[in-house]
């Protein structure tokens, strides 16, 4: 079976596992990282959104085969450590605002709204209502207000 | 001209909190050696809140700091009867009281053990952070008197509850005891827990709803696959396990199965709405001289489906069976099981784990049962899960109805109001059945169906309007249904509400104001003059933007919303760069005011108010299910349009009475129906058209491709990579 070299939160991991096995399921089933979350398995609920090199992206559409030994992959539980913290600012925000309910789409809002602040920020603006409209999550227990408000106070919180 | 209704007297809380009465006592509050305070909560926690509100109420009892107090979900307890069925938004209405008594009962035994140890009188003993203290100098904490004060044996004893006025928890806002957990992403539900051997498994279906697999004609040749262990037929299709789900995913698309009809194949959205009309009563002719207000509304299926899937964990031996998974009537899912498997009930543990949301989903143990099920099949343990598609498709939904109303005026006076309310059958077999038939004994009740008695004990009119008839019909359909978030009120409200605004036209009367001048309480006109000020009633505003306004009394609470929505054309028909972004009319503005009663924890009760609100804006404009040919149309997030950041309100104000010193109301469904229903109200004066089936867009044409019907799911996209920002 080929072997999968990759930097997983910080840390170099190897799996042997087929090439076509999404990469949601190598974090999940096979390395036992259970941040991400499943929530439809065809992009687009976002629920397990991590980074890739600093960029969101939904491990449930990408095969393993696909990252490299060289590519980084953030997930929930290693975000804070990207900031050198025990708490990444948006996370703060978060429970600043009490924002989860159930929290089941909660890891994968926050790695959502850590790049959207990151790509707002590359194109030299600050988040508007037009970008929390893009977000795609789904948050089925109907958090989106405090959500918002909480994106906003942590891209204040964020250098 | 007053109508006095059954839900006055007696309401579906009064039913469930006396349901659970007989055993409410049999809670336990543990005081542990580290001073830590324990609680296995009867109840399921599903993104509500009720984990924070108990830990709040021993808090408060025993005077204690909330981070000193560990609340867990208790494991199925039999005894309890039911008093372990977590609905009708009826949590703490029903172990308010119950909770803080097992509470008032620790710190007694505590302080008097102290008593004992220091020979002092109890009354001189002082407490505060958990530590009590005598005026000699003594201090001891709870967790050092612990041991000590265990009693060997059950004794009765009634405690003092501390008076509200004393209250330094209950009623001041608290964040979630779970939130680090949830932001970390170390919340555990059913699908991150380790159990040995358990793994991955997932079912294909049939192409329609309730078909059965009869044979799988390439079993040896799916066994081969990557990773897979196991295939096996069980009742609702073919269940294959394997190291990773997306290896079951593989294998689920790779089977090859000839399938039974299921139970519904010949229906379809008009099939349905034809026998819908045929089982619901004529009004009665309107009187001579009376002015009448026909009109009859559809409402379509919706998903009640939860962000976290159906899923469980299960590991059946030859003797004895365990199971994980979130369950809101845990004690019938552990009976059915225990059935099934020909295990004796006291044979099957059945824990209950946090859920990830639940809008009436997790009354039912659909997934517990098939991991039960699977377990069996292959003898091994197993970690079992939906497919997304399929718990639009295969899960439960809250059921199309159809709602025919009369209401006839004269002289300033609203003589009837007539509802015939006719929805496909409900399923209430998860408990709730029993349950209303072994508490609710009135006589005049005795011939109602369990259906017709929820029915009658939630749908209430706010409004005094002379003669009020509501009655519920079923067409006994088997399609897989159950409860969504408050259940019937979101539609019958709807429908009352827009007839409400038509009889204020026909009587040439402000909205708000007829709404004030009929309300049946002093609460609902409190509420409505809060609305009207807070939200600002009646300014101005473009042609094409407009206000709606609805009330709701249930829970033992009252609630209003005044929304205001943007219908035109430049945004009903503004595009998202997003993929299949759908929009329409958006709902700009909501003021949400709630009077619960007692208030635990306002920053709850609003989160709970702002879930509300989003469901009722999906209700109204967006969310619902496209029968066709026995299976819903819909298979994904972005097919059916669950509220998403597009279509949230830019502005959202929760506002909360203060306590009028009643028992705390439910909060949890709440706000679903009034929002409905004033999205409903100002949809039609910013249109000028009344709109009569819900979701709004239900009859555009489709804005997607629907997934094929076999296999059941899809397989997942390989671009994550091109998507990445």
């Amino acid at each position: 079976m080929p072997k999968h070299t990759f930097k997983l939160n910080g840390e170099q991991v190897t799996v042997e596992v087929p090439g076509e096995v999404r990469l949601l399921w190598v974090l999940r089933d096979v390395l036992g990282v259970r941040g991400p979350k499943y929530g439809c398995g065809i992009g687009v609920c976002q629920a397990c959104t991590c980074h890739i090199n600093g960029k969101a992206f939904n491990p449930c559409s990408v095969p393993i085969s696909e990252i490299g030994p060289d590519d980084e992959i953030t997930t929930i539980e290693g975000l804070p450590a990207t900031v050198g913290k025990d708490l990444h600012p948006m996370q703060q925000a978060w429970l600043d605002r009490d924002v989860a309910q159930c929290g089941y789409c909660q890891p994968g809002q926050i790695m959502t709204a850590v790049a959207t602040v990151r790509k707002v920020r590359e194109e030299g603006r600050e988040i508007g209502d037009e970008d929390l409209d893009k977000i795609r999550n789904v948050c089925r227990c109907g958090t989106y207000q405090r959500i918002r408000e909480a994106i906003r106070a942590g891209a204040d919180a964020t250098e | 001209m007053p109508s006095p209704g059954l839900t006055d007297a007696y309401d579906l809380s009064d039913a469930l909190t006396h349901a659970a009465l007989p055993t409410s006592n049999l809670i336990t509050v543990a005081v542990n050696p580290d001073g830590t305070v324990s609680f296995a909560l009867h109840r399921a926690e599903v993104g509500q809140g009720i984990t924070t509100a108990v830990a709040m109420l021993i808090a408060e009892e025993m005077s204690l700091p909330l981070e000193k107090v560990r609340i867990t979900l208790a494991d199925a307890r039999s005894e309890l009867v039911f008093n372990q069925l977590t609905g009708g938004s009826n949590t703490i209405h029903a172990i308010y009281t119950p909770v803080r008594l097992a509470a008032a009962v620790a710190r007694e035994r505590m302080k008097l053990t102290a008593a004992q140890q220091w020979h002092v009188p109890v009354a001189e003993l002082d407490l505060a952070g958990g530590v009590i203290a005598h005026r000699s100098g003594k201090r001891a904490t709870y967790g050092s008197l612990a041991k000590t004060a265990a009693s060997p044996t059950t004794r009765e004893f009634t405690p003092q509850l501390k008076p509200a006025a004393e209250f330094t928890i209950i009623g001041r806002p608290h964040n979630r005891i779970d939130a680090l957990a949830a932001v970390t992403g170390r919340k555990q539900f059913a699908m991150d827990l380790d159990v040995p051997g358990a793994k991955p498994t997932m079912v294909r279906r049939a192409p329609t709803i309730n078909g059965t697999a009869r044979s799988i004609r390439n079993a040896d040749q799916v066994l081969t696959m990557p990773g897979i262990t196991d295939v096996a037929i069980i009742s609702t299709g073919v269940a294959v396990r394997g190291e990773t789900f997306g290896q079951c995913i593989d294998a689920v698309r790779a089977l090859d199965v000839t399938w039974s009809p299921g139970t519904v194949d010949g229906e379809s959205d008009e099939t349905l709405l034809r026998k819908l009309k045929a089982a619901t009563p004529p009004v009665k002719p309107a009187l001579p001289l009376t002015t009448a207000v026909d009109a009859e509304f559809t409402f379509a299926f919706a998903s009640n489906t939860p962000l976290e899937t159906n899923c469980a964990v299960a590991d059946v031996r030859k003797d004895r069976a365990e199971i994980w998974s979130s369950l809101k009537v845990p004690i019938i899912a552990k009976q059915q099981i225990a059935q099934r498997l020909g295990l004796l009930e006291t044979a099957v543990t059945v824990h209950v784990v946090e859920g990830g949301g639940s809008f009436g989903r997790h009354l039912f143990h659909d997934a517990a049962m098939e991991a039960a099920e699977a377990s069996r099949a292959f003898g091994k343990p197993v970690r079992l899960m939906w497919h997304r598609t399929d718990d639009f498709r295969h899960g439960r939904a809250h059921p199309m109805c159809f709602s025919r109303i009369r209401a006839t005026c004269a002289a300033g006076e609203v003589l009837t109001f007539e509802q015939y309310h006719t929805s496909v059958k409900t399923d209430f077999g998860h408990g709730f059945g029993e349950l209303i038939t072994g508490t609710v004994t009135e006589p005049e009740l005795g011939n109602y169906s369990v259906a017709q008695t929820i029915f009658l004990l939630s749908q209430h009119s706010p409004y005094a309007f002379g003669v009020t008839t509501q009655l519920l019909n079923e067409v006994p359909l088997e399609f897989h249904t159950g409860s969504m978030r408050n259940v019937y009120s979101p539609n019958v409200r709807c429908a009352q509400e827009l007839v409400v605004d038509q009889l204020a036209a026909k009587m040439g009367k402000d909205p708000l104001a007829f709404r004030r001048q009929f309300a049946r309480e002093e609460r609902y006109r409190k509420v409505l003059d809060v609305l009207a000020e807070k939200g600002r009633w009646g300014r101005s505003l473009p042609a094409g933007v407009a206000q709606g306004v609805a009330l709701a009394h249930e829970y033992k609470a009252v609630a209003g919303a005044l929304v205001e929505i943007d219908a035109r054309p430049e945004t009903v028909g503004r595009e998202v760069p997003v993929h299949e972004g759908v929009t329409g009319p958006r709902v700009t503005r909501v003021t949400f005011v709630v009077d619960p009663g007692l208030c635990i924890n306002p920053r709850g009760l609003e989160a709970q108010m702002l879930g509300g609100i989003n469901d009722g804006i999906a209700t109204a404009l967006t969310f619902g299910l496209h029968i066709d040919r026995g299976l819903p149309l819909e298979g994904s997030w972005d097919n059916g349009f669950y509220t998403r950041q597009w279509n949230v309100p830019p502005e959202v104000e929760v506002i909360i009475m203060p306590d009028s010193g009643a028992d705390p109301g439910g909060a949890g469904e709440l706000a679903v129906a009034p929002t409905m229903a004033a999205v409903a109200c100002a949809y039609a004066r910013a249109t000028g058209t009344m709109p009569t089936t819900f979701p709004i867009n239900h009859h555009d044409p489709l804005r997607f491709e629907p997934l094929p019907r076999e296999p059941s799911i899809p397989q997942s996209p390989t671009d994550g990579l091109d998507k990445a920002f």
